[in-house]
């Protein structure tokens, strides 16, 4: 199984890295960009075939090193 | 004769400079590998050090903060034990919740390295008891991921409990943007202020020739 986890900065935490992004995209005239967001992709390859203890083990990866929960949310995906 | 342990890293980068300033300051040293379990017996406070503790992968001071001797510096700092970390140590330091908030990418993107003046907002603490409240310090600061972020709630208790350390200013002590930290806070402390952390350097100002002495009073207090 794979575990997909998408970690960004939290909603009402300024992403100087997505506004300079932004900043690019319109002085390369790309219009109709309302915000940019940059974050991070961890693709974890697991042994486990079971996705409730997939989901239990990656959630606890997540709070305990892959994010900084001060600052940052994350997402999991199982595939 | 205080005893001063200096934490490094693979990636630490400013161990040797802050050895080389509490010895000036007349201290005895160790410098301990992040391997090691044990701190010496004799330590009164511990620096973890600026530099790139694991290349600043992941997300700057994320992984150093399960290397086995922080784990001691965890029971050090809370059996009362003075702990400072300075730049990538103070990114440590949050990382591991021993300081509140977290270091976020500068404002501009951009690396920042120069001297910097800052004012003294506590001093009802150990680390700056040598100072004066409002006292403009000039200190070199270096870093990417200076930009200090704690929530309202968060900013309020630091603020009741007198942990705002010192703050990013011009020469006449106004707070000015310097990497976008939360009302230009450079450094700050723990509830039980044993606990310190700020981005700037002290160890680099330690000499009037090289551009600033005013470091001393800030490691002195450290040591009183």
């Amino acid at each position: 199984m794979t575990a997909i986890v998408n970690i960004f900065l939290k909603e009402g935490v300024l992403d100087p890295q997505g506004k300079a992004i932004h900043h690019a995209l319109d002085a390369m005239d790309f219009e109709g960009v309302e915000d940019v967001r940059m974050g991070k992709q961890i693709v974890l390859k697991l042994t486990s075939t079971n996705k409730d203890d997939a989901m239990k083990e990656v959630t606890k990866m997540a709070e305990d090193i892959l994010a900084n929960t001060v600052i940052e949310d994350y997402t999991i995906e199982l595939i | 004769m205080k005893h001063v342990a200096i934490l490094q890293f693979p990636g630490t980068n400013c161990d040797l400079d802050t050895k080389y300033a509490f010895e000036k300051l007349g201290c005895t040293t160790t410098v301990v590998w992040h391997k090691e379990t044990d701190l010496p017996e004799e330590t009164d406070l511990v620096i973890v050090p600026g530099g790139f503790s694991y290349g600043d992968y992941l997300r700057s001071g994320a992984i150093a903060q399960f290397s086995p001797v922080m784990q001691t510096v965890i029971e050090f700092a809370n059996n009362g034990g003075k702990v400072l970390g300075i730049c990538n140590g103070f990114q440590i330091l949050t990382e591991v919740g021993l300081l509140p908030g977290a270091l976020k990418r500068n404002i501009g993107l951009h690396f920042i390295s120069k001297f910097q003046t800052l004012k003294i907002v506590n001093n009802t603490n150990d680390f700056l008891q040598k100072c004066d409240k409002d006292e403009i310090l000039n200190i070199p600061i270096a870093h990417a991921d200076g930009n200090y972020y704690i929530d309202e709630a968060g900013f309020k208790e630091l603020e009741a409990n007198e942990q705002i350390l010192v703050r990013y200013s011009d020469d006449k002590g106004e707070p000015i943007i310097v990497n976008g930290s939360v009302t230009s806070i450079a450094g700050v402390c723990n509830k039980n202020k044993n606990v310190f952390g700020l981005m700037p350097h002290p160890e680099r100002a330690l000499e009037n020739i090289l551009g600033s002495d005013d470091g001393i009073k800030m490691l002195e207090g450290l040591i009183a």
